[in-house]
């Protein structure tokens, strides 16, 4: 349908996941640290994919 | 309620901006594809299976679901966990493997509409206006869910929450259709999950893990396992026994929902073809079986940690164990992603209603009773009419609950009257050619009866039952065996169809695909493995 739904999630979770880590650093707290970082791994994975879905159209 | 109040920080409130901006975002750039009501109500039937997969599955994670068996996992403990691995997996497979080769395969674009092909329009009538008005109310209900919720934690006006949902919801759904709403629940699927994993991990951590949850509730009776309290009604919390279990929840709420709610099947016809159609219900059933200890567990572990509900005219409120739970663990950002998790819930079982609402209305009740010629042009225009009045009904129907908060029950009670029945239509329609439309119309009519009669004798103190759960579960199954029962009898003294009509729409006059594809790609031997899956968890927590 034009557009692959892994880059909205991708982009979404790519600056969602940063800020939490972020927030978790400053503040000092773990568990916003880890799912911060686990929000920025998979963010980059789903833009990645996301990506290469877009340019062969494979993505939905 | 004030114990439940959160102040959000500038990062929580970022979050959920952020939340918001994409949701819209996705509808606004779909918008450009809906050229014909085939985009805007049927995704064009072009979707890969992962995303209809995630969609069938977050489509049912409205509020009820997430919020209602957290609170069942603090009231049941993990009998809750047989809402999912009884009353889902093995209707997911079914349904996948059996049901929808008939569905896809015999081109219906709803679910009343493969009743109009296999029996007749007065079936279809029935089943089409039924669902039409309980998909719109059961909107509302998500929608007052939320507003309450938001109410209590973070001190929103109730009509503010109904008003923001409701237009972020109106945005996407009118913008980009079917598409837009599938698109949104699978990014909604991975934020709950993103959203409400960390609570899993750290309640449970700070219960003992499972060996500490389970001595600190060795003295409750059936917290902590699911199968050895239930030979006896009072030997467990819910007061529900083996038959009322697997017959009520197990067969007949649970093949009566995932196997027939349109809502869910409109995911899976979305696919591009046959076999993503039957992947579909296999993929959601994975994440689906998982799902227990996402929700259920950190329920278990806040009655293990001890932690308060807020009580109601002196009785906890078990709706609020998630919101509780994220006010207790969640520092400042986890509680902006935690809140995000909540609406995205939300929103996702608003707008897969209105989806399904807005499809059913056009085709099985505009298009079959009010303009049978509507050229595509008019098909689309009223879907998008149809998106915006549903919207504003859910509305409506927020409010009345909001004045009446005994209709919520009622509401439920209604749908459980039709869902319970339209299973046994179906299953002696795709499965005995036999089976007549005067059949069909009858049984569906006296199984709706025969379950109103059971809970009118039921609250008259005629019947007795150990609980209402166990109520519901022998209503639901005196509402599936009459209509069972009258579809067979009418059927044998009225005239069938003939069958070169049933091809395409009955099990044994239609010819099974050949199967090219390797043993271990075929939806069988995936819904093998799923079973095998569930059958040792079912061991593990036995």
């Amino acid at each position: 349908m034009g557009l692959d739904i892994r880059l909205p999630i991708g982009l979404m979770f790519c600056i969602l996941g940063p800020t939490i880590l972020i927030t978790g650093l400053i503040r000092g707290e773990p568990l916003s640290r880890n799912t911060g970082a686990a929000m920025t791994v998979f963010g980059a994975f789903m833009l990645t994919m996301g990506i290469r879905g877009q340019r062969r159209g494979t993505g939905g | 309620m004030e114990s439940l109040r959160v102040s959000l920080a500038a990062v929580d409130w970022a979050i959920v901006v952020i939340y918001f901006v994409f949701v819209i975002g996705i509808g606004f750039v779909l918008r450009k594809y809906m050229k014909s009501s085939e985009d805007f109500l049927e995704s064009g039937r072009s979707l890969p299976s992962w995303i209809t997969g995630l969609a069938f599955l977050s489509a049912n994670l409205g509020a009820l679901e997430v919020m209602g068996m957290a609170g069942n996992g603090y009231k049941y403990g993990m009998l809750t966990a047989h809402f999912y691995w009884v009353g889902a997996i093995p209707a997911m497979m079914f349904v996948a493997i059996f049901m929808m080769p008939f569905y896809y395969g015999s081109h219906a674009r709803s679910v009343p509409e493969y009743l109009k092909l296999r029996f007749d329009e007065k079936t279809r009538g029935l089943n089409a206006i039924s669902f039409a008005v309980l998909t719109v109310l059961m909107s509302g209900i998500n929608m007052y869910a939320m507003a309450l919720v938001f109410e209590v934690m973070l001190g929103w006006p109730f009509h503010v929450s109904v008003i923001a949902s409701a237009a972020v919801v109106l945005a996407y759904t009118y913008l980009g259709g079917l598409t837009s709403s599938i698109y949104n629940e699978v990014l909604q699927f991975f934020l709950i999950v993103f959203g409400f994993a960390p609570l899993a991990i750290v309640s449970v951590h700070k219960a003992g893990g499972w060996h500490g949850i389970q001595e600190r509730l060795a003295e409750v009776p059936g917290m902590t396992s699911i199968w050895s309290s239930v030979g006896s009604a009072s030997h467990n919390p819910m007061g529900i026994e083996i038959a009322g279990l697997v017959m009520g929840l197990g067969f007949v709420l649970s093949f009566g929902y995932w196997c027939t709610d349109f809502l869910v099947i409109q995911r899976a016809l979305a696919a591009k073809d046959l076999p993503a159609a039957q992947r579909t219900p296999l993929i959601a059933a994975v994440p689906k079986a998982l799902f227990p200890f996402l929700v259920i567990v950190p329920g278990l572990a806040a009655v293990a940690l001890g932690l308060a509900l807020p009580e109601k005219n002196g009785a906890p409120v078990y709706d609020y164990t998630l919101p509780l739970l994220l006010k207790q663990f969640y520092p400042a950002g986890m509680l902006g992603l935690g809140l995000a998790a909540l609406l995205a819930s939300f929103m996702s079982g608003m707008a897969g209603n209105v989806t399904a609402f807005n499809t059913v209305w056009t085709y099985d009740i505009y298009q079959a009773y009010l303009k049978k010629d509507a050229s595509d042009k008019a098909l689309l225009r009223m879907g998008k009419m149809a998106t915006f009045w549903g919207v504003l009904i859910s509305i409506a129907a927020a409010y009345l609950v909001k004045n009446f908060d005994s209709l919520m029950d009622y509401m439920q009670l209604l749908f459980g009257f039709f869902n319970a029945p339209i299973f046994a239509t179906f299953l002696l329609g795709m499965f005995w050619k036999r089976a007549t439309g005067h059949g069909a119309f009858i049984g569906l009519a006296s199984g709706i009866t025969a379950g109103v009669t059971h809970h009118v004798l039921k609250t008259q103190g005629v019947i007795h039952y150990s609980s209402d759960m166990a109520a519901a579960f022998y209503g639901a199954i005196v509402s599936w065996s009459t209509c069972f029962l009258v579809t067979i009898l009418v059927s044998l003294a009225t005239r069938p169809r003939p069958e070169k009509e049933l091809v395409g729409l009955v099990y044994s006059l239609t010819e099974r695909p050949k199967q090219t594809v390797a043993w271990y790609l075929r939806p069988t031997t995936a819904a093998a493995v799923v079973v095998v899956v569930v059958v040792g968890l079912n061991i593990y927590f036995f």
